[in-house]
């Protein structure tokens, strides 16, 4: 008797933890959308904004953002679930061979028919519309032009990389009088080495591919610009209060700190910074909004002067295509809800930035209004070249340690032009 | 036990004992050094912080208990739910494993079948696969059986915790007479009575130790819960923490240290209290092994 | 304890009376670690052999294709020169090569290394502690808990302290960067890992050494032994069972390690490899598994297939240890 019952106890303890809870099989009827998010600032408003739009329509959707930096292992993680997200991030070269088949042909759905600009998208081999960059973003050197007047000079003064360096280089000069330096530190810590081997990387990446009328991903790069990358690598480092030996560990947030105390002038970073920088109280960074500007990233080359920002976007919205029929019509109707209603407009505004959609809102972010200036004059826009990068981390890796080496004085350049060229060559070769 | 080396035993402090005194106060202040760094930077401003890490707080760069506030208020996530989910699944977790593991570790030790013996070799290999291996399988594995709830992920602990646990259990057991066993067989127990009633009671030590190495990996774990739960309702402290960075390599340095301390303070408080049993537990638990 | 279990070879007979009725129970007693161990170690375990030998991104669509996976690992060996290198650096160089010029290989060397270091390291220093900690005196079981404290505090953030502690004194000391230098590196992580550790091996320690029999102490101090000649000839091989477990759990613990290697060093410094590959110099295995199944979806198969090596070369170095002591044990 007795044995019977341990028997039945110890099946009844198992079948417990199987069994587990079973109730979270959401309503099936309509469908319903989940949305990996992929930043973790604009959470709470993509929450608000899920909330309104299932007051409004009565469909369930429900937002999972990735912490930071683990955005490839929470989408595999998330994708191999039954209860997998409909809608995802796949910003890139990488993206797309990773996620192709789980992408919808987007070609013909409503909310890429409210779109202004073909520019941002991505298509695979085949051709079909992959992915849809749903904001954009513009990076470039951020001015403090307070500070700048402060150094005896104007926005005006600096046209290409010879006066840029020329007013950094007095700067520098001078910081002690003047209690502020030229650029703030360029960090190599991994927080912050993003901003030169992705964005900064992108003008020598750029100025190559649009030599040889590069549409898509190179096998190769000669690396005929290394030169203008050195140039202004070498003027970031050697102006700023941090010695070049320090960088290796130095992180984004120092540099954040500098410029937002006003002890820098000049800060290489993205119009998402704007928020940081002006109205973010609790890091108590209160810069006035009309004293900061965005230029373009000059490094000596020819005809920069009409060089604009650096525009371009990862932010791409896929639509998984291995979801039912009724979860994927109700993601792009959700979608096209966010980029027409007067709701969703506003938060991408707020929270994103500008949107290349017919109803978008402008934001208020001086940044954009730079890069707008700089388009309107005429200027050629930088494409984000990066994009192309095979093997994204990897590459990247083996240009910052380069980098590293090279600044702190134990390495030469040659590494960073080996890391570049043949680390480029390999990563292609072996994407597959 | 026999006489011991006792440390309860009254003794007199020898000469030897103030250079010994001296010798650890030093040792232990440069030990508790990255500590205190946690604890001092988790009042000071996150700007300060990546600028010089080794600062003192000045009043420019004080922050108070603004990190701790910030840092527990921080996202859309109740930090003290995030708290009572890292309970609950702690707490689950380890008292599963020793209530299990150990009956199993007395069947392997006892039975010592082929089988039995086949067990405790997956038990060994399983301690050193890295997660690595099995991670993106288990996390598929563990949706489609519904493992990803606070009260069923236990279950997966269980399976990957195992195998420290019976290898603990087993070299202990294997340390123990069989005669008291076998004197209650005579006397009439099944093994279930023998078990509860006289193996149990034997096993606490180990069990304590056995106890708090669960414990501690499973309250620190961040990988199994982060890729296995359900997270849009569920988050545990690690989860939490890690969630406090933002994109574009900022994080909020003085709230992460904050979380951190608050993370690890009732651990520690609970070590204080039961540091007289938790050692003697280690201790009988490993000197058997 | 082995001896002890010998002695009561006599009564296997009698421990037919324990073993048999255990049998019949094993629903109760095996059955919930079984299938919990099923599910959450076997079935994954196996997945993950098979998709060694696949092309996934997700591992619902993996596709077969041999073992193309474990040829993809060692590719890099293959751009290797050997002739020339034999040459110019002798047997010693060429080996440094090989193993130097592949992720893999030199990931494993290094966790190895690593291995071997930090057994040593930590067991020679929580035991000293541990000894130093049974001596009667003023604030030892303060100091206990101070050793211990470093266990509860996991996560990456305690990496970042480390790094900033260690590249503060590396720049007054105006030497390299730790990110700069692998050696470096290496002996950073060394460091940290045996701060967070030693404590808890401590307490194993203080265990083992608060168990040796104090008649046997007084019989040493009758003898005339010195403190030394105690140490090594009474004290040590009573706390053998805690050295044991001690040596087990950090062997484990090396092998497994993650965290630490990511938050300190993430690899870095990264080589550009003849090949154009990049390495970091500093990784352990667990962290080069995941970076190779970060690079792209078409590596996942990869990164399972290094996994798969990697345990099979360590069950092989457990079975043949196993077997050692088995020997050793029937000679007794």
């Amino acid at each position: 008797m007795k044995k019977i019952i341990a028997l039945l106890l110890a099946c009844l303890m198992v079948m417990c933890l199987f069994a587990g809870c079973n109730n979270n099989t959401p309503s099936a009827e309509g469908g319903s959308v989940y949305y990996l998010n992929f930043k973790p600032e604009a959470e709470q408003a993509w929450l608000d904004l899920a909330a309104t739009y299932t007051e409004q329509t009565g469909v369930e959707v429900k937002i999972v953002t990735a912490a930071s930096g683990s955005y490839s292992d929470t989408l595999t993680a998330e994708m191999g679930k039954a209860d997998a997200p409909t809608l995802f991030q796949c910003g890139n070269q990488q993206g797309l061979i990773d996620w192709d088949e789980y992408c919808l042909d987007l070609t013909d759905t409503k909310v890429v028919k409210e779109m202004t600009t073909d520019d941002f998208n991505l298509y695979n081999e085949a051709g079909e519309l992959k992915a849809i960059g749903y904001c954009y973003e513009c990076f470039g050197i951020i001015v403090n032009k307070a500070l700048l007047a402060e150094a005896g000079y104007s926005i005006e003064d600096i046209k290409d990389f010879a006066s840029l360096k020329a007013i950094a280089e007095d700067i520098h000069a001078n910081a002690e009088t003047l209690g502020f330096d030229a650029f703030t530190s360029s960090g190599l810590d991994s927080s912050s080495s993003w901003r030169f081997s992705g964005h900064l990387a992108n003008m020598p990446l750029f100025y190559e591919c649009r030599d040889n009328g590069v549409t898509e991903q190179p096998a190769e790069l000669t690396g005929a610009y290394l030169e203008n990358f050195k140039n202004i690598w070498d003027l970031y480092i050697n102006n700023s209060a941090t010695a070049p030996a320090d960088l290796t560990s130095a992180t984004g947030d120092q540099a954040l700190e500098e410029f937002g105390k006003g002890k820098a002038v000049f800060y290489q970073n993205g119009s998402w910074e704007f928020a940081n920088l002006c109205t973010d109280e609790t890091k108590g960074y209160m810069l006035n909004a009309e004293d900061l500007t965005m230029i373009p990233i000059y490094c000596g080359v020819e005809g920069e002067e009409d060089a604009g920002l650096c525009s371009g976007t990862e932010n791409c919205w896929a639509v998984n295509s291995k979801a039912s029929k009724e979860d994927i019509q109700a993601t792009l109707d959700f979608m096209y809800w966010v980029v027409t209603s007067d709701e969703g407009t506003q938060m991408m505004a707020d929270n994103l930035g500008p949107i290349p959609f017919k109803s978008a809102k402008t934001p208020e972010n001086s940044f954009f209004a730079a890069a707008n200036e700089y388009t309107t004059a005429g200027n050629y826009v930088v494409t984000w070249a990066f994009n192309w990068t095979p093997n994204v981390d990897d590459w990247r890796a083996g240009v910052v340690s380069a980098l590293a080496a090279y600044s702190a004085g134990t390495g030469e350049w040659t590494a960073v032009e080996e890391a570049f060229v043949n680390g480029w060559a390999y990563q292609y070769a072996n994407q597959g | 036990m026999k006489k011991s080396l006792n440390l309860s035993a009254p003794r007199k402090y020898s000469p030897w004992s103030m250079v010994l005194t001296i010798f650890f106060v030093v040792f232990s202040i440069a030990w508790l050094y990255p500590v205190v760094l946690v604890l001092i930077n988790s009042f000071r401003t996150n700007g300060a912080i990546n600028t010089d890490v080794f600062g003192m707080p000045t009043a420019e760069t004080f922050m108070g208990l603004k990190n701790y506030i910030n840092g527990a208020t921080v996202g859309n996530y109740p930090f003290l739910s995030a708290v009572l989910y890292s309970v609950i699944i702690t707490v689950l977790s380890t008292f599963l494993i020793l209530l299990f593991t150990a009956m199993t570790a007395w069947y392997i030790a006892r039975v010592d079948s082929p089988f039995a013996r086949f067990f405790y070799m997956l038990c060994v290999f399983s301690m050193i696969v890295p997660f690595q291996m099995v991670m993106y399988p288990l996390v598929s594995i563990t949706d489609t059986t519904r493992l990803n709830t606070p009260w069923t992920i236990p279950v997966v602990y269980l399976g990957f915790g195992a195998g420290l646990a019976i290898f603990m259990f087993v070299g202990f057991i294997k340390g123990l007479p069989l005669e008291v066993e076998e004197a209650a067989a005579i006397d009439g127990c099944g093994p279930v009575r023998t078990y509860f009633s006289v193996v149990l009671p034997m096993l606490k030590p180990t069990m304590i130790s056995v106890g708090i190495l669960e414990l501690m990996w499973v309250w620190n774990d961040y990988l199994l819960p982060y890729l296995v739960l359900d997270r849009t309702s569920y988050a545990t402290i690690p989860i939490y923490i890690q969630m406090l960075q933002g994109d574009r390599g900022h994080v909020d340095l003085g709230a992460t240290m904050a979380i951190i301390l608050l993370a690890i303070l009732p651990v520690i408080i609970a070590y204080m209290f039961c540091q007289k049993y938790i050692i003697k537990g280690v201790a009988a638990g490993a000197v058997k092994g | 304890m082995a001896k002890k279990r010998k002695s009561s070879d006599s009564s296997t007979v009698n421990s037919n009376l324990v073993r048999r009725p255990i049998r019949k129970w094993f629903p109760l007693f095996v059955l919930p670690t079984l299938a919990c161990f099923f599910v959450g170690f076997i079935w994954p375990f196996l997945e993950g052999i098979y998709l060694s030998f696949c092309k996934f991104n997700l591992a619902k669509d993996a596709h077969w294709v041999g073992i193309s996976n474990y040829q993809k690992i060692f590719e890099s060996l293959k751009a290797l020169d050997y002739a020339q290198i034999w040459e110019e650096s002798g047997l010693w160089g060429t080996i440094t090569a090989t193993v130097r010029g592949n992720d893999f290989t030199n990931a494993f060397v290094n966790t190895t290394l690593f291995a071997i270091v930090s057994i040593v390291l930590i067991n020679v220093i929580a035991f000293a502690i541990a000894y130093a900690l049974t001596r009667k005196f003023a604030g030892a079981n303060i100091f206990r808990t101070v050793f211990f404290m470093p266990n509860l505090i996991g996560g990456l953030v305690l990496g970042y302290i480390w790094s900033m502690i260690f590249e503060g004194i590396l720049k007054s000391a105006g030497m390299q960067s730790l990110v700069l230098n692998s050696t470096y590196g290496f002996w950073a992580l060394v460091i940290l890992v045996a701060w967070q550790q030693i404590g808890y091996m401590m307490i194993i320690y203080i265990a083992g050494l608060q168990a040796v029999p104090e008649d046997m102490l007084e019989a040493a101090r009758i003898d005339g032994a010195n403190g030394w000649q105690t140490l090594f000839k009474v004290i040590i091989p009573n706390v053998m069972p805690s050295i044991t477990i001690c040596m087990f759990l950090t062997l484990t613990n090396s092998f497994k390690l993650f965290d630490q290697n990511m938050a300190l060093t993430g690899g870095a410094p990264t080589v550009t490899l003849a090949t154009g590959q990049s390495m970091g110099t500093t990784e352990l295995l667990a962290l080069n598994i995941k970076s190779t199944y970060e690079r792209n979806a078409n590596f996942h198969g990869v990164a399972q297939a290094k996994a798969v090596i990697f345990f099979i070369l360590v069950a092989v170095l457990a079975l043949a240890q196993l077997s050692a002591t088995r020997k050793k044990e029937v000679q007794q």
